[in-house]
């Protein structure tokens, strides 16, 4: 049984949103996605939220999710893990039967007052949180082995930063478009080198509520243009840093080889990538890994006009990092974009996406859809 | 949809202050586990892990935490959860990753150390309320179940002599169970007479909290036909979620569970459900729970429970045996390993293998819950042989 995505609800999206709580954040992501997708709640049949408990501050979040969603006395579950992981398992639970399906992930990061602090307290009790530090010193150390493993410059870095946030400044709902040049970044300084701010994501708050039927439903509803999930992969590394390879980043291979298996399709029918960029170096390591080469990528294939365009909604340098919800993020860029609704960064002709996400450090998990028409 | 087999358990003893860490805990119920299946962890095609609030451990994502520990190093992984539901949703969660095609061989583990959390894990169950409306209270979990516990008492008119026998059963099962932490042999006089902790709740109707692991291997048809002769099937699945807003519940019956459970009995066909099953583990974190949760499982009437255990009905010799293996109040209760112990359990019972606790009714049908959140969710595994 194929799934297909047939609505796609948003919040609003901003570094801070004072005035609006989760709850009401998820309300009307809710209330977008089943209006756009014609269905009650009532007659979903199951949900899946994605959560992690010390971002909420909350213990045990699951409990807070089922009343603005429409999910009281229905099944419902969180999944510790981005929101796209939320969407794969959607998928499964169509394959096992069910008709609809309903995705929610959220991020209220502003409300967190010192996230460095909760991130340290990811890292292993034992041996590496007494090493203290900013925990972003990861993505350095990573970062550097990397740009030497593959002979990437920090000019190419800089690219990525520019692209992206040229491409935001097209996108309504982002928050940190800008129009830098790659010169303009490289005379800034370090903040971890060779990592500058502008390297970094910036947490946004927002909320996602992405709609999933199966073939049998997408039919009984009469959608006109859904957008079919064509294949997925999902993968977990080590957690122990010492033990991992960090010039490369296994899980982003292993998730495309299963997700082109899947799909019986080859990276030449890909139209466009919305690919994980949390720091700037993760975009070129995850499209290495997904089979581009840096030749390609300096010769501009991912910039808008490219043969492959690369976050044209902005990524989340551009957009802004929703952490948890960074993955169903990228997924509602690419099924507007799918759809033809992206307005002013609208590409000609796309037929296939692919969308790739990271749960970021200091885990080596990811996951990765292929979607189309 | 294709059918999914248990073909193997394994969990280690439930314990205050065990000296092995998450990890290694986890470790240990995957070794046996695999062992019992007869496969190594390379056979294993993906994992599943369910750990309750990362509060306990102290550990931000804990499911990544524990991802080597569980064997999902290098291969697809995910941490699920449902609260104190985990346990036996996780089971629900491995049977979608195998039901749905996508894998042939799924590893189910859970894991709860709470001793780490010091000094008493209540104090990471007062992060569980609502942080506007009801944290400024200083609720705890003791105080909203004696809520719950005295409505139900006072809408059947059951007394505290009848309910603690639930206690008195439960502890007496387990000192047959060899990963038992809390068997003993008490009378009805010692829950009465134990400490008052938040009335009517004393020290004697809790489970107390604890550190271990459990695990299963979940496999398809075909590979669990390959392997063993006598694989448990997974014939029924429910899990329903009732609203966050618990203060404007009727807190005498709940109604989530019945909606969990007939979900997974019209899955397994199962029409008469006091006839049909022939062994049920409850959830029973306090000795009144078991007694709600038989109602909310339709083993019962609503009100009737306590009734079928002054009978002895609900004995290992009775004709429908709860519990047997002693449950949250004698194993222990590490909140979602507690949970898959009783899958765990059934799992023994209708393979013949649990020894001392085996129940006299040679069981074909059993069914397994737990129960989670802000008294909320109900997950429900139906097992056949």
């Amino acid at each position: 049984m194929r799934a297909a995505v047939i609505g796609m609800g948003e919040s609003r999206s901003s570094p801070v949103i004072p005035d609006m709580s989760y709850k009401e954040l998820m309300f009307e992501a809710a209330e977008k996605a089943y209006s756009e997708a014609g269905i009650s709640p009532r007659e979903v049949d199951g949900f899946i939220c994605s959560s992690e408990d010390f971002l909420e501050g909350t213990s045990i979040f699951d409990e807070y999710v089922p009343d603005q969603l429409g999910a009281v006395l229905k099944p419902v579950y969180t999944i510790s893990a981005d929101g796209l992981y939320g969407v794969i398992m959607a998928c499964l639970q169509v394959k096992t039967g069910a008709d609809l399906v309903v995705v929610e992930a959220h991020s209220k990061f502003s409300e967190i007052v010192y996230p460095e602090e909760v991130l340290k307290l990811a890292l292993d009790p034992h041996y590496i949180r007494p090493l203290g530090g900013n925990p972003h010193y990861i993505a350095s150390l990573e970062a550097t082995r990397f740009m030497f493993e593959f002979g990437v410059l920090e000019e190419d870095l800089a690219e990525v930063v520019s692209k992206n946030k040229r491409n935001a400044l097209k996108n309504p709902r982002a928050s940190f478009g800008a129009n830098v040049s790659p010169e303009e970044i490289l005379e800034r300084e370090y903040f971890i080198e060779p990592l500058r701010k502008d390297d970094i994501s910036e947490p946004v708050d927002v909320a996602y509520v992405a709609v999933i039927a199966s073939e049998r439903k997408v039919r009984e509803l009469g959608v006109e243009d859904p957008v079919w999930i064509k294949g997925f992969g999902y993968f977990s590394e080590t957690p122990n840093l010492d033990s991992r390879d960090w010039g490369y980043s296994l899980y982003c291979r292993k998730c495309a080889e299963m997700a082109f298996k899947m799909s019986k399709m080859g990276i030449d029918e890909i139209d466009f990538m919305e690919i994980c960029d949390r720091y700037s170096y993760k975009e070129l390591q995850h499209l290495l890994e997904i089979g581009i080469t840096m030749d390609e990528i300096r010769d501009g294939v991912t910039h808008p006009w490219g043969d492959l365009p690369v976050n044209v909604s902005g990524g989340l340098l551009g957009f802004g990092d929703p952490i948890e919800a960074s993955g169903i993020h990228s997924l509602a860029e690419a099924y507007r974009q799918i759809k033809g609704k992206s307005g002013k960064y609208q590409l000609e002709g796309v037929e296939n996406a692919l969308v790739q996400n990271w749960r970021g450090i200091p885990t080596g998990s990811g996951s990765l859809l292929i979607l189309g028409r | 949809m294709r059918r999914v087999a248990i073909i193997g358990a394994g969990m280690t003893k439930f314990m205050r202050r065990a000296k092995e860490t998450p990890k290694e805990l986890t470790f240990l119920a995957t070794r046996m586990a695999l062992d019992q299946a007869g496969i190594e962890i390379s056979d294993i095609e993906a994992v599943t892990l369910g750990t309750a609030p990362d509060s306990f451990d102290g550990v931000h994502m804990n499911g990544e935490y524990l991802i080597d520990g569980a064997g999902g190093t290098n291969k697809p992984y995910t941490r699920v959860f449902v609260g104190g539901g985990t346990g036996v949703f996780s089971v629900i969660h491995g049977w979608k990753l195998v039901s749905s095609g996508a894998f042939d061989s799924v590893l189910v583990v859970c894991e709860e150390k709470m001793s780490s959390c010091y000094p008493h894990p209540q104090a990471a169950f007062y992060t569980i309320f609502d942080n506007i409306l009801e944290r400024p209270l200083g609720p705890n979990l003791v105080w909203i179940f004696a809520l719950e516990m005295h409505r139900y008492m006072k809408k059947h008119g059951i007394k505290k002599e009848q309910i603690a026998l639930v206690s008195v059963k439960n502890k007496r099962n387990a000192l047959d169970h060899p990963a038992a932490g809390w068997g003993a042999k008490i009378t009805v006089e010692d829950v009465l007479n134990s400490e008052v902790l938040a009335w009517p709740v004393q020290l004697l109707d809790i489970s107390p909290p604890s550190d271990g692991a459990v695990a299963l291997v979940l496999a398809s048809e075909e590979m669990a036909k390959r392997l063993t002769d006598d694989p448990v099937w997974i014939d029924g699945i429910g899990y329903c979620l009732d609203t966050a807003y618990w203060t404007n519940r009727d807190l005498y019956y709940p109604k989530y569970v019945e909606y969990a459970a007939r979900m997974a009995y019209r899955m397994a066909g199962i029409r008469n459900p006091p006839k049909e099953i022939d062994v049920a583990e409850p959830y029973d974190p306090f000795d009144y729970k078991e007694l709600h949760h038989m109602e909310g499982l339709l083993l019962c009437k609503k009100g009737e429970a306590p009734k079928l255990v002054e009978e002895g009905v609900t004995e290992r010799d009775g004709d429908l045996p709860v519990t047997p293996s002693g449950g949250l109040l004698g194993v222990g209760n590490p909140i979602a390993a507690a949970g898959l112990m009783k899958v765990a359990e059934i799992f023994f019972q209708l393979r013949g293998e649990a020894g001392k606790r085996q129940v006299k009714n040679d069981p074909v049908t059993g069914v397994a819950q737990a129960w989670g959140d802000l008294m909320q969710i109900g997950t429900v595994v139906v097992l056949r042989r």
